[in-house]
């Protein structure tokens, strides 16, 4: 547990160091970006509200990395799943019924599944390689969204904006209290991250993708189906990201427009990674993820802070926290010339 | 003359055990010195140690006469010293010529090393292709290529790890030639083996470790090999037990006109392989590595599957179109030549890799893995076959090559199997243990299993098989019967000409003599 003690000191020196020479005092900086965002009720609606999409997401993600399979494309599957989770929101016949948002979940899962399920045909099938055809497939995502909310599904009453029509209250999570924008779907993430802790550390299904994971001969020699893994591995993380697109459609946003999520399928592989691919530290990484999302803002609209700045305190501190895993695991050496 | 190494007190603790302890020893220019120990006395430390990939906690190391301070392997290299490990370090994806390039040249003209490489191996008797990549080769091949890399830099000091056991007799032959003329020209050898027949053709001098604490010194030529076993062991050998064997009225396996093409251009192919083993006997087979045993029992394992499924039966039931997980339902069980990565996941723990063909046998429960099954599972495992390993928790790399071999073998055996396939049993695990696995086996096949060794040691097979096949160039002999054959048949089958049919090119690897 050193390294992101050692991350956390090294960030804080540089960072200081940096708003320093250019003009800002630093504690002032770093009282803004990580302790003020959390100062109000509102601040901490807000820091798990962004957390909940990306634990779940790199909890979905997780279960494939552990199995070496590559999903790159959360951000589509995310997309794909918003798309599917609003268009039963605004199509089903009766807008009131109570199992409106129930339907909208499966088709959330289903939706992201569906995209996820591409790749992992043709990986499975014909070996084709899954970081590509995921990253590809987001590209399409989002211009199928654009075309949808710029044409078929853009609403008649909107004045033209690029927008769906808003969801009824019955397809949309009641938040906790109006005042704030935290709902209900916090919980599915909590109940994922238990599913995957479940998964990855109890299950034989979780034990059989970390085999073929850490030793594909293994796999193959115990007759473990490479196959299974592929599918399980994107079809996990397409369900997460699928339903976090529908949290979000469902939740803050209540419609669909051209820019639904600011980056949370690529983000959460930050997050799966910096939670070294297991269920609590998966927690613990979106919780920092989140700050700095919205530490990043409130530096800006307070202290004038460049939008660039604060991404590159941020890059820092995401730097640090995966040079100092490195470092732990790895030594580096002088290699003598004559060797 | 001073000694070319001289060891004085070297002690060495890891967490929870002394891996060496006071441990004094020279060799001089020439000699070829046997280090000789049970798996875990500390032969494989000391030896890291020697070579500057470990350091000693005290104790002096001196190269003609000479200390050596601040030691590293590039130091150890630059002194002359050179080792050949148990476990290969090769690139797997890339060359022979490549992987010795990295190793030993600061420039890349890997055409005139290819030459070298070419030359130095046929000099030495033991030729590779400079351009085949390393995934293709044997084990047997890939050994070749870690001594020819280190004849390469003319060494001084050759520490040589249990390098005989992959070679046919006739290599061994060669081997021990190359390793005499080597110490006439003024190298030291230090050769580490469990083979007392051979350290007593070899060597010299021998040194006897056991529990990390030097138990004797003797001139092995001069001493029986009861004696060298009681220096290691500290205690009589273990006599084996092969009663007559019953076979079974049907084969449990049958193979029946088997052919199948090489995975890739350097692979073998079998060519109308056939033949069966009964419960309750001991089939052996016999080849040089390369010649088509890796086809071969991939696709009794079911890792490679094949398209007529009657090709291969196992107790009545066409089994050839099925992965392994399919056919240890019929009740296969298989330990494969390579135990990390294959046989077992490095770095999960042993309990996982308990689960890992265990799971059948009630380890899973609700489709959640029952630890403490698995653990206790793990655990009889290491105390049947006195694995040296610090319990369940303790992870596959983190043992040494033998005593993850005996928990492998006891993990496989502990499935009650009724057809237990088994690549070299024996390699690497010191002389009780390997008297221990043999006996298991054949007491599993005299309950009434059928067991199929595959090995590259004749003395191993002879000693333990009721039958035996031998594979040469894909093509797999009739039966011979143990009683009935003798060593020098078995050899001439195992690098016969090619009949007629030598289009592959690739004699000159495949066959020694």
């Amino acid at each position: 547990m050193a390294a992101p003690v050692i991350a956390t000191v090294l960030t804080l020196v540089v960072g200081s160091l940096l708003f320093a020479t250019l003009g800002y005092d630093p504690l002032v900086t770093l009282q803004a970006f990580f302790i003020a965002p959390l100062n109000s009720l509102n601040g901490l609606s807000e820091w798990l509200l962004k957390a909940s999409p990306l634990i779940l997401i790199a909890c979905g993600l997780a279960v494939g990395f552990r199995a070496n399979v590559w999903n790159i494309g959360a951000e589509g599957q995310l997309i794909v799943g918003a798309i599917a989770a609003c268009g039963v929101g605004l199509f089903y016949p009766n807008p009131e019924s109570p199992i409106l948002l129930p339907l909208m979940f499966l088709a959330g899962a289903c939706g992201g599944m569906a995209w996820a399920a591409i790749p992992a045909f043709l990986r499975a099938r014909m070996n084709t390689n899954e970081i590509l055809v995921t990253l590809m497939l987001t590209y399409i995502a989002t211009l199928l969204l654009s075309w949808l909310v710029h044409g078929p599904w853009r609403d008649p009453a909107g004045f033209n904006y690029p927008q769906t029509a808003l969801l009824s209250a019955a397809a949309m999570f009641e938040p906790f209290d109006y005042a704030y924008r935290l709902n209900a779907s916090v919980f599915i993430t909590v109940v994922a991250v238990f599913l995957m802790w479940l998964f990855t550390d109890r299950s034989f299904l979780g034990y059989k993708m970390s085999v073929s994971g850490a030793a594909p001969l293994a796999a193959r020699y115990a007759g473990f189906r490479e196959s299974s893994a592929v599918w399980i591995g994107l079809l996990a993380g397409g369900a997460a990201a699928g339903v976090a697109g529908m949290a979000e459609v469902a939740g803050p946003l209540g419609q669909l427009s051209p820019q639904i999520s600011p980056g949370y399928g690529f983000a959460a592989i930050i997050v799966a990674f910096i939670g070294r691919l297991n269920a609590f530290g998966i927690v613990l990484g979106g919780l920092l993820m989140s700050l700095l999302f919205l530490g990043g803002e409130a530096v800006q609209m307070n202290l004038g802070l460049s939008a660039a700045l604060t991404r590159i305190f941020q890059g820092i501190l995401l730097f640090f926290l995966l040079a100092a895993d490195f470092f732990i695991f790895y030594r580096l050496r002088r290699i003598p010339e004559h060797a | 003359m001073p000694p070319r190494l001289e060891l004085r007190n070297i002690t060495k603790s890891y967490p929870g055990i002394v891996a060496n302890d006071d441990i004094s020893m020279s060799i001089m220019p020439g000699e070829i010195h046997a280090v000789l120990g049970e798996n875990g006395a500390g032969k494989s430390t000391l030896m890291k140690i020697i070579y500057g990939a470990a350091q000693a906690d005290s104790g002096e190391i001196y190269c003609d006469g000479k200390p050596i301070a601040a030691h590293t392997p590039a130091t150890s290299r630059a002194l002359g010293i050179e080792m050949v490990y148990q476990h290969f370090a090769l690139f797997e994806s890339v060359t022979v010529v490549e992987n010795i390039a990295l190793a030993v040249s600061n420039t890349f003209d890997l055409d005139a090393l290819a030459r070298q490489i070419t030359e130095l191996s046929n000099r030495y008797g033991m030729p590779i292709d400079p351009h085949r990549r390393v995934h293709d080769l044997s084990v047997g091949e890939r050994q070749r290529v870690e001594i020819v890399r280190c004849l390469l830099q003319a060494p001084k000091l050759l520490i040589l790890d249990e390098p005989t056991s992959v070679l046919t007799p006739q290599a061994v032959v060669k081997l021990f030639e190359t390793l005499r003329q080597l110490a006439s020209e003024g190298c030291s050898i230090v050769y580490i083996s469990h083979k007392l027949d051979e350290v007593q053709e070899l060597c010299d001098t021998a040194t006897v470790l056991r529990n990390g604490k030097v138990t004797g010194t003797a001139r092995p030529k001069q001493s029986t090999s009861l004696e060298l076993a009681r220096m290691m062991v500290g205690a009589e050998l273990p006599e084996m037990h092969v009663s007559p064997s019953v076979p079974s009225e049907k084969p449990v396996l049958e193979v029946r006109g088997l052919t199948a093409p090489a995975r890739d251009k350097y692979g073998v192919e079998l060519k109308n392989v056939s033949f069966e083993v009964r419960g309750g006997e001991i089939v052996g087979l016999a080849g040089v590595s390369g010649n088509g045993q890796a086809e071969l029992i991939s696709l009794l394992s079911g890792e490679r599957t094949h398209g007529n499924a009657l090709s291969i039966q196992i107790d009545g039931r066409a089994a050839a179109h099925l992965n392994a997980s399919e056919r240890r339902k019929l009740g296969m069980a298989f330990v494969p030549e390579e135990r990390l990565g294959r046989g077992a996941v490095p770095p999960h723990a042993l309990w996982q890799n308990a689960v890992l063909t265990a799971h059948r046998t009630g380890l899973v429960r609700n489709g959640l893995v029952d630890r403490k099954g698995a653990n206790s599972f793990a655990a009889k495992i290491i105390e049947r076959f006195k694995v040296k390993a610090n319990g369940p928790q303790a992870s596959a790399q983190s043992l040494s090559g033998g005593n993850l071999q005996k928990f492998i073998v006891g993990r496989e055996i502990a499935l009650q199997p009724k057809l237990f396939l088994v690549a070299q049993p024996t390699w690497g695990v010191d002389v009780g243990a390997a008297a221990f696995i043999r006996q298991t086996l054949v007491d599993l096949s005299r309950s009434g299993a059928a067991v199929l060794v595959i090995s590259e040691e004749l003395d191993e097979l002879f000693e333990i098989c009721d039958r035996l096949l031998v594979i040469c160039q894909g093509q797999v002999s009739p039966p011979l019967i143990r009683t009935k054959t003798n060593r020098e048949e078995i050899g001439l089958l195992m690098t016969k000409v090619d009949r007629g049919n030598g289009t592959n090119g690739r004699g000159e690897v495949a066959v020694q003599d």
